[in-house]
């Protein structure tokens, strides 16, 4: 165990929502880096079948098995699993009803097809409860197998409904052994080792889809956890630059005898028409970042933590991913 | 070299009277919604009678149309110019399946279906419905002949392709095995039927009562069977749903924004619709980045700046270069996620809609966001 002192101390199950186009995968790769590091073991779960991780860390689609696919800094491990909701039905019947030889033929009679599409919650029961048996899961001498676990989980707008199993399988099973099961899963998701991440951008849609979905969280009673802000750019601009452009006063002049010093421009024309599209430049990014400080004061109105993650100029690679591990770190978020 | 593609022209499609559905798919946050509804509007000023059907639309959005309440009727837009109409709807997909049942059914076997524990689970969380419903809803609001251009987005789901395989998937469901041993006592007058059957059905029944429970195993017996003898079929309209994609007035607009797993869904998109022979009119790119000076690169931005940092002069010059050079390199990343697309896909027109500071809140935003698709 580190020494350290983080945020989320305490936490064994970090699960991480995000609307869709803000990152949640690349967020969720990112922070098992994080809490691996410094020689801890952390499972990444992915349970919606695109193979996002596998396309986050650039390998192969990854199987029904928990396999290592990085080394964190300083040692440590990340695992990854992603979580076919078939396969996971069959080991479940298996482990608790022993009825594993069934399995074919419940496949063949579209028992399988029907629990895991159809029926509804019993696929996000079937995938939150595997995750739930990593979390506690103990080797021979009694530890946790798993420092922590990470789950890419489902859109903000479907997560309070995923989490919350136990009333998504009320049609189906009031009592009776999905129900049981369903209320032990829940009662792993719901405890204080568990914490739900938000993604969001500084942008307007993701901002107020957080907060719903933090809103909706806490009247479902499940435990909020902070809000990584994904593709953060930096100002860049010095505020009175920023509060000029605002106010159609930039400096023209001044910037087109910078770049004539630079040696960018010969005619005074041609200076001046860059500096021209070069302050129309400035005049938009002095509109945006108004418009992030605003929704960045959105999101504190959710009162839980926030980090700040930058946006990658060159994408998302490897490298990249390490980067965002750091920050992660460096904010006290893991 | 730059790639270029086959311009995507918009008002072409919108103007054609033989187009009579345009159905906007790409993965989760990139613009579905609102491109529907700009191509609406835009469409409805161009004089065609137009009906927007929107699953789930962002608040603004809806304000912006005007839509307050979530009523699964088409309301009309206020506000729009010239000739023609736009309504606008958000599908509700418990109201919609309800509204099935109640038309087929006799007010008894209605209230049966409709109170069955099963049927209220399914109808209002199982995601498929919602994909079933919004594509029930579409062939509604064809066969009403009410207007002459339906716009519709698809739900927001796991994976963009949801929508084309669920009705399918419900469908089977309905239709299938399974059902039919499940009903098989409610069939053989109410007594235990299982062991009539064969003894693969025996042990799958047993295993369903084992894990489901028996109460829950006769709620959805007691549903498969009244809806059964509603309407057959629901394979069936499953298909008609699936013919009237594939027929020529229809047109498949991509939507994604220039970014690599939105660039992927898109791939995958454009490649399953071939397959299953559904008309793509193309691809719109939203939210991309450019630059008012793009002949001034990134790499002489950086030097430049640089230059001026190590000599101590014009801060506000090189701090503006730096800005400029970081949009350069987010405009270069953009273009090579497009040229991926365009590689594999070099026949496909695009549309370009360049990144906005703010959300759209009226129509004027949804004009705005409409002549950028055209132009």
């Amino acid at each position: 165990m580190s020494a350290r002192d983080t945020d989320w101390d305490g936490v064994r199950l970090h699960v991480v929502t995000g609307k869709g186009g803000t990152g949640k995968t690349t967020v969720a790769a990112a922070l098992a880096l994080a809490l691996a590091a410094g020689g801890r073991k952390v499972l990444l779960v992915e349970v919606e079948g695109r193979q996002g991780i596998a396309q986050v860390f650039d390998l192969p689609p990854l199987p029904y098995e928990e396999r290592k696919i990085a080394v964190a800094p300083g040692g440590g491990d990340v695992y990854a699993l992603a979580i076919d909701p078939e396969e996971a039905m069959l080991e479940y019947l298996e482990m608790f009803y022993g009825l594993k030889r069934m399995g074919k033929v419940l496949t063949r009679m579209g028992v399988v097809d029907f629990a895991t599409t159809i029926a509804p919650g019993l696929r996000d029961v079937l995938v939150t409860g595997k995750t739930s048996e990593a979390v506690r899961r103990r080797d021979r001498s009694g530890r946790r197998v798993y420092d922590a676990i990470v789950m890419d989980a489902p859109p903000t707008g479907r997560i309070t409904r995923f989490l919350n199993v136990t009333q998504e399988v009320a049609g189906l099973a009031r009592v009776g052994p999905v129900k049981n099961h369903a209320d032990l899963v829940r009662g792993v998701v719901a405890s204080p080792e568990t914490a739900v991440h938000f993604v969001s951008l500084l942008e307007e849609m993701p901002v107020q889809e957080t907060l719903d979905g933090v809103a909706e969280l806490h009247g479902a009673e499940l435990p909020v956890g902070g809000i990584f802000i994904n593709m953060v750019r930096p100002t860049g601009l010095p505020k009175d630059v920023l509060d000029s452009a605002l106010k159609k006063r930039f400096d023209h002049a001044e910037l087109a005898l910078g770049l004539k010093a630079a040696g960018l421009v010969g005619e005074s024309a041609d200076a001046s028409a860059i500096a021209q599209a070069l302050a129309e430049e400035v005049t938009e990014h002095a509109h945006r970042t108004r418009l992030e400080k605003r929704e960045r004061a959105s999101l504190a109105k959710a009162g839980t933590p926030r980090y700040e993650l930058p946006l990658l100029a060159d994408g998302t690679d490897l490298a990249g991913l390490y980067e965002l591990a750091e920050a992660i770190r460096a904010q006290g978020a893991a | 070299m730059t790639k270029t593609a086959p311009v995507l022209d918009i008002d072409a499609i919108l103007d054609d009277e033989n187009t009579r559905i345009i159905v906007c798919c790409g993965s989760g946050g990139v613009g579905k919604t609102t491109t529907a509804a700009a191509l609406g509007l835009r469409a409805a000023e161009r004089g065609r009678s137009v009906v927007v059907l929107t699953v789930d639309p962002a608040k603004r959005l809806a304000q912006a149309m005007g839509l307050t309440e979530l009523d699964n009727v088409p309301r009309r837009v206020k506000g729009v110019g010239s000739q023609g109409e736009l309504h606008a709807m958000m599908l509700d997909m418990k109201r919609t399946f309800d509204e099935i049942i109640e038309a087929h059914a006799d007010p008894e076997r209605a209230r049966q279906i409709l109170t069955n524990p099963f049927y209220q689970s399914l109808s209002s969380s199982f995601s498929g419905t919602q994909e079933y419903m919004a594509m029930e809803k579409l062939g509604q609001l064809r066969r009403s002949g009410d207007w002459d251009l339906i716009i519709v987005d698809t739900p927001p789901s796991r994976s963009a392709l949801d929508f084309l395989d669920a009705p399918e998937r419900l469908g089977r469901f309905l239709d299938g095995r399974l059902i039919r041993i499940l009903m098989a006592p409610a069939k053989a007058g109410g007594r235990s039927a299982f062991k009539l059957l064969n003894a693969g059905f025996g042990i799958v029944a047993g295993a369903l009562t084992k894990v489901l429970g028996a109460q829950v195993l006769k709620d959805i017996q007691m549903f498969v069977s009244a809806l059964d003898a509603v309407f057959g079929g629901f394979r069936q309209r499953a298909e008609q749903t699936y013919k009237l994609l594939q027929a020529p007035g229809t047109a498949f607009v991509v939507v994604a924004t220039p970014e690599r797993d939105a660039i992927r869904e898109a791939s995958y998109f454009v490649e399953r619709l071939a397959e299953e022979r559904m008309p793509l009119a193309g691809l719109v790119i939203n939210r991309l980045h450019r630059s008012p000076a793009p002949a001034l690169s990134a790499a002489r931005s950086t030097a430049a700046a640089e230059d001026l940092e190590s000599r101590g002069e014009h801060e506000l010059a090189s701090a503006v270069l730096r800005l400029h050079a970081g949009r350069m390199q987010l405009a270069a990343r953009e273009q090579r996620e497009q040229e991926h697309f365009m590689s594999a896909h070099p026949t496909v027109p695009i549309a370009h809609v360049p990144a906005m500071a703010e959300d759209v809140h009226d129509l004027d935003g949804l004009r705005e966001i409409g002549d950028l698709l055209a132009s």
